[in-house]
């Protein structure tokens, strides 16, 4: 069971309030992910969750039971941080038992919890070594090894991925996942990385400056951002936030258009502008298009390689389904 | 290329370092040459170097007249108690200033330092008259605690240093994994500060075992260490060069022997960690 409710949940380092007071109910079993810009809090969050900071007011339950005066120790949960955080001077096989050892498992069976993740983590190789000779992947997987043997009740992701290069990022992404898929434990993950949120996250929360701008599932934040913050911050390129006369004439304040919701033409359109950057990858075209009142520039995603470069004309439609339309306050008109 | 080093710069570098090393060194061969020689010829004039009639004689002397091991014995276990108690009273300390500070922290590491800039002459009047009142006088126990104390802002101040070089995030981890306070002292920490846990041990055995002040001002007979054992042969009437400097080197031995062999984890405490 991994149940954890955050009822006015309030921290302040000295006068600064980091997060003021917020309400938060993750299930058991789901895939949450926190995002939000540097700075927001959501590390904080994650480690008032983990015990490792005092809540300044506010109430944390863990399966019903309040959690808040406890220390990290009891609250049954594992954290995986950015620093994989191992022990330098215990071998792999050591740190994976470490946790055992503390909870006082007898030998054959942290014996056979060890085998078991070493197996499934591809490190049965490796035990016998330091953290100091392996490689950051394998690191990694020794710190996410370390987590899963004590069966805790839900794991803490702080950026685990950061300190990857790309590929082996988008390899431990699907790891991550699969892993969730088959202990079915309730996972809380942090990152800046959209990618990483939309692919794993069963649940999305959006934070800014410690604030709850959204929850919801990935798509419902793809398809339904409740505000301009939301629908800037997810999504890839950024949606295009137009404001001026052309979102006037949705009686709007700013409207929003995904670059993957516009037609482009060279011969009419809406609107008219410049493609000023053309990024050709293949796959898709991203073009940055000047010149179109209440947004510079307007990012539009084509499908396929198409022949349009730098200095040309292009003509704007934005599909009418596909705009979402924003108050003064940015807040959705749905 | 800048930077490179040819080997002429390297001997000329080589040759410099000894030369300094000699000359600290200097005095504490001539003591130990003396200890060799007669009485004459500790203060003949001009002094003789290498070329002098070799002898034990001031040794035997030296060993008949007083108990060696008796000052060796309160030596050792006034140097080390106070080096271990310290280290445990500062153990703790050091862990709470390192990872959890408070605003005062960087305060209370300075106020600590500064009692070592009071001369100890200053605060000698109540610590005796203390000692007295509670009978401990020339008390083995209370020298041990004593020198603790004085050197304890030194042991904090370089643990707290070693403990800053360990990351946060890994005694984090630890309390995430089920340890208390005592595990992640016992079983994360100390492994890991090791190497600077040593380098403390051993300079303040050795700032204990030459502590001379107090050692000399506090004790008679009982509890006096090897310092005590030097000074008796110090005496204003009589030329007994030659037999101070044996007992010197006698007191010294030990600790020269120890200090040979640690070579590297001195460097390293006596550079409070900046070099790793
Ligand atoms: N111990 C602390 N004392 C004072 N302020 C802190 C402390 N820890 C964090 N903060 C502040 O709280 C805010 C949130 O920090 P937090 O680390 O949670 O951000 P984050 O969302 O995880 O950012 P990032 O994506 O860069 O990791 C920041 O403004 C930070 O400066
Ligand atoms: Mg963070």
């Amino acid at each position: 069971m991994g149940r954890i409710q955050l009822k006015q949940v309030k921290k302040a380092f000295g006068d600064v309030v980091v997060i003021p007071p917020l309400d938060l109910e993750i299930v058991d079993g789901e895939f949450v992910v926190f995002v939000g810009p540097s700075g927001c809090g959501k590390s904080t969050l994650l480690r008032l969750i983990a015990g490792l900071e005092d809540t300044t007011s506010g109430v944390i339950e863990i399966d019903g039971e309040d959690a808040t005066a406890l220390p990290p120790a009891k609250r049954r949960l594992a954290m995986v941080f950015q620093s994989y955080a191992l022990y330098p001077h215990m071998t792999v096989r050591k740190n994976i038992a470490f946790p055992l050892r503390m909870a006082k498992m007898d030998q054959a069976e942290q014996d056979r919890r060890i085998e078991a993740a070493a197996k499934a983590l591809n490190l049965t190789d490796y035990l016998h070594r330091r953290p100091g000779q392996l490689s950051g992947g394998q690191r990694q997987r020794v710190a996410i090894g370390r987590a899963i043997v004590r069966e805790p009740a839900a794991f803490l992701f702080d950026e685990p991925l950061s300190n990857l290069d790309a590929a082996l990022r988008v390899g431990m992404r699907m790891e991550i996942s699969e892993l969730h898929k088959k202990l079915k434990t309730t996972m809380v993950y942090v990152t800046h990385d959209q990618v990483e949120a939309m692919t794993m996250a069963d649940k999305i929360v959006v934070l800014q400056a410690g604030v709850i701008e959204q929850v919801g599932s990935p798509l419902d934040l793809y398809h339904t951002p409740r505000n301009k913050f939301v629908a800037g911050f997810i999504g890839s390129p950024r949606m295009n936030l137009v404001e001026g006369t052309e979102a006037a004439k949705h009686n709007a304040t700013t409207i929003g258009v995904r670059p993957e919701h516009i037609d482009i033409s060279t011969t009419e359109g809406l609107w008219q502008g410049t493609v000023g950057v053309a990024e050709h990858l293949g796959s898709d075209t991203f073009l940055h298009v000047h010149g179109v009142p209440g947004c510079d520039p307007v990012t539009v995603r084509i499908a396929g390689d198409v022949a349009l470069n730098h200095g040309d004309t292009v003509h704007l439609t934005p599909r009418a389904d596909q705009i979402h339309k924003f108050d003064a306050q940015g807040l959705r008109i749905s | 290329m800048a930077r490179a080093v040819t080997s002429q710069r390297k001997a000329l570098n080589t040759v410099v370092a000894w030369s300094i090393g000699l000359l600290i060194f200097f005095p504490i061969l001539w003591t130990i040459l003396t200890s060799f020689k007669s009485e004459a010829e500790a203060i003949a004039n001009p002094p003789v170097f290498m070329f002098f009639d070799w002898t034990l004689e001031n040794y035997s002397v030296v060993l008949e007249r007083s108990n060696y091991m008796r000052f060796l014995t309160n030596s050792v276990i006034i140097a080390g108690g106070s080096t271990l108690l310290g280290v445990l009273i500062a153990v703790p300390a050091a862990w709470s200033m390192a990872f959890v500070p408070s605003r005062r922290t960087k305060d209370i590491l300075l106020w600590m330092l500064s009692t070592k800039m009071l001369p100890a002459v200053g605060v000698l009047y109540p610590i005796y008259l203390l000692c007295i009142r509670l009978g401990v006088l020339d008390n083995r126990a209370a020298l041990v605690v004593i020198l603790m104390l004085i050197n304890l802002p030194i042991i904090v101040w370089m643990l707290y240093t070693y403990f800053r070089e360990i990351p946060g995030e890994i005694l984090e981890a630890a309390r995430m994994d089920g340890a208390t306070l005592k595990d992640e002292i016992l079983y994360v920490l100390t492994p890991m500060a090791i190497p600077g846990i040593a380098s403390t041990l051993l300079l303040n055995f050795i700032l204990a075992w030459n502590e001379a002040f107090w050692t000399l001002n506090l004790t008679s007979v009982d509890a006096a260490p090897l310092t005590a054992f030097i000074a008796s042969y110090s005496s204003p009437e009589g030329l007994f060069f030659a037999k101070l400097s044996a007992a010197s080197t006698m007191a010294i031995a030990p600790i020269l022997i120890l200090g040979w062999f640690s070579q590297k984890q001195l460097v390293r405490g006596l550079t409070f960690g900046a070099v790793k």
